[in-house]
């Protein structure tokens, strides 16, 4: 990755919504270069998905997330990423990753009540004839998210001074 | 009952920002640009040494000096970043680098002198001064001239009774810097008078696109300068109150003396946080000093050009984290402009006039401030010029 790019990427990391203008002044780079190196990362998959990092945990919209451990057995010739992609297919899977350690797969999903997820691990991980076992982990609260503190905190200065 | 109060005590003037403070503490939608310290938390492992010191017991006084440990490491710190020789034994650890500027005017200034300060400059020289006795002498800092002190104005504004000068750069309002040639410059003007510099280096990790000379490191200057610095800016700890002064040996002793009289020592847990600042910043090159100079300047190039759009000149500002745009082309003085836009927008700026005469047309905008207020500040006082 390019010195530009890696600089881009941490501007758009704290802000997705900065725009190449933006970005080129707090750079000091020309514009069509962030241009370009955005496009870059996009194309190249670098850049997934421009997002807003929510937090619903205080708000009234019933929403239930867990997180599920999955032991499975690798398939021959697709290994783990054949399953990977069969898991992630389904909507209510959010996050996915292949672990080290005691399980493959670490799996989050979102779902609208706690039978729900019940369901979407009863009919759609269970049933796979490679998953071994599973192990399901209510998430109660957020504390931090892709490196944003979910709590405003008070502001600890003094506002103004000399 | 009696009166007991001094005449210099009676004649200090409260500072002209507290009246801002007020409003802005009452005001829940304020963003302030009006804040002088980093908006950054003490970096955890340098936080992480300060609660080791203390669940080892190390609660007691050091010796009036400050830890050996950290007067080496500082030797070490201003010999590597800044190309000036002390060796610890010339290095006093003071509570903050304000406590040294204390330290430096009374040790020096009494009935009669005078000192220069540039104008503007941050509040405290000035009263100190005048509580030693002594008479604050401001020398006109210009737009123009990115608020540099230049040999002529320095020449100007010398008597025979102009003891010192103090040196502020970068700069607290201006955010400005003066480099090894701007500083050479004022070089034989010092000489000539004999005079003293005290030089508040306390912003000195905090410059863009170069870094900082102390005037300490040019030839001959630095038995004639009192350096003063600090951990405060650099690395986050404003609260801890630890910074350092390192001086020419007669004034050194004086100050000392004045140190232990009344300090006695800094605080001794801040101290061991900053050894843990300055050791762990040889080991990785300053890496945290770095990321957060490289976040003041990606806000710094977003907001000075914001300002200029909005039609605030603004020359641009090199160092500290501040802005100082003119507001002449609204009509307003400085401290009107920022009661209005505290008033109509609710964003907090602080008047020039705080800083001296100089800056009334003036307002400090600090960018010590997250990208995301930055950005919604800008936009209420583009909103404010556009509706006035």
């Amino acid at each position: 990755m390019e010195k530009l790019e890696r600089e881009v990427l941490a501007v758009l990391a704290e802000d997705c919504r900065a725009d190449a203008e933006k970005i080129a002044v707090m750079l000091g780079a020309e514009k069509e270069a962030v241009a370009r190196a955005v496009r870059a990362m996009e194309k190249r998959g670098t850049i997934v998905k421009y997002t807003a990092i929510s937090n619903l945990d205080e708000e009234e919209d019933e929403c239930v997330e867990a997180l599920i451990e999955v032991k499975v057995t690798p398939q021959s010739g697709s290994g783990f990423d054949g399953i990977a992609e069969e898991i992630a297919q389904h909507g209510e899977v959010k996050t996915l990753y292949l672990m080290s350690g005691a399980y493959d797969f670490a799996v989050i999903v979102e779902a609208g009540s706690v039978k729900s997820v019940s369901r979407f691990i009863s009919e759609c991980i269970s049933t796979f004839d490679c998953v071994l076992s599973t192990a399901t982990h209510f998430i109660l609260k957020k504390y931090k998210i892709e490196g944003a503190l979910t709590k405003r905190e008070k502001p600890r200065r003094l506002s103004v001074q000399p | 009952m009696r009166d007991f109060l001094t005449k210099s005590a009676r004649a200090l003037q409260p500072s002209g920002i507290r009246k801002y403070f007020d409003i802005v503490e009452s005001l829940p939608d304020a963003i302030s640009l009006g804040v002088g310290e980093p908006d950054f938390v003490t970096p955890w492992d340098i936080r992480s040494a300060g609660i080791r010191s203390l669940q080892k017991g190390y609660t007691q006084y050091t010796g009036n000096r400050g830890l050996p440990e950290l007067r080496a490491l500082i030797s070490r710190y201003l010999k590597e970043r800044f190309a000036v020789d002390y060796p610890q034994d010339r290095i006093i650890v003071t509570v903050g680098a304000s406590e040294g500027i204390d330290l430096a005017l009374r040790a020096i200034c009494e009935g009669g002198d005078e000192i220069l300060i540039p104008d503007p400059a941050y509040v405290s020289y000035a009263p100190i001064i005048s509580l030693c006795g002594g008479t604050p002498v401001p020398v006109r800092c210009r737009a123009e001239n990115a608020f540099i002190l230049t040999a002529e104005d320095l020449e100007a504004a010398v008597t025979k009774r102009t003891k010192a000068i103090v040196l502020a750069y970068p700069n607290n309002p201006t955010g400005g810097i003066m480099t090894k040639e701007e500083l050479e410059a004022i070089v034989p003007v010092v000489e000539k008078h004999d005079l003293l510099v005290i030089s508040d280096e306390i912003y000195a990790e905090l410059t863009y696109g170069g870094r900082h000379c102390s005037v300490a490191s040019l030839a001959g200057m630095r038995e004639r300068t009192v350096l003063l610095g600090g951990f405060s800016k650099a690395f986050a700890m404003t609260g801890w109150r630890v910074g350092f002064a390192c001086a020419p040996a007669e004034i050194d002793r004086a100050m000392l003396k004045i140190h232990q009289y009344t300090a006695l020592c800094a605080p001794r847990i801040s101290q061991h946080a900053a050894v843990a600042a300055l050791a762990g910043g040889f080991e990785s090159g300053f890496s945290a000093v770095e990321e957060m100079r490289a976040e003041y300047d990606r806000r710094r190039r977003f907001f000075i050009k914001a300002l200029n759009d909005m039609g605030l000149p603004c020359f641009e500002p090199r160092g500290a984290f501040y802005m100082f745009p003119s507001v002449k082309s609204t009509g307003m003085t400085g401290e009107e402009f920022a009661g209005e836009l505290l008033k109509r927008e609710q964003v907090a700026v602080v008047p020039g006039s705080a800083f001296g005469a100089c800056g009334k047309d003036h307002v400090r905008c600090s960018y010590a401030t997250g990208m995301r207020e930055l950005s919604e500040a800008a936009e209420r006082i583009a909103h404010f010029l556009k509706n006035r």
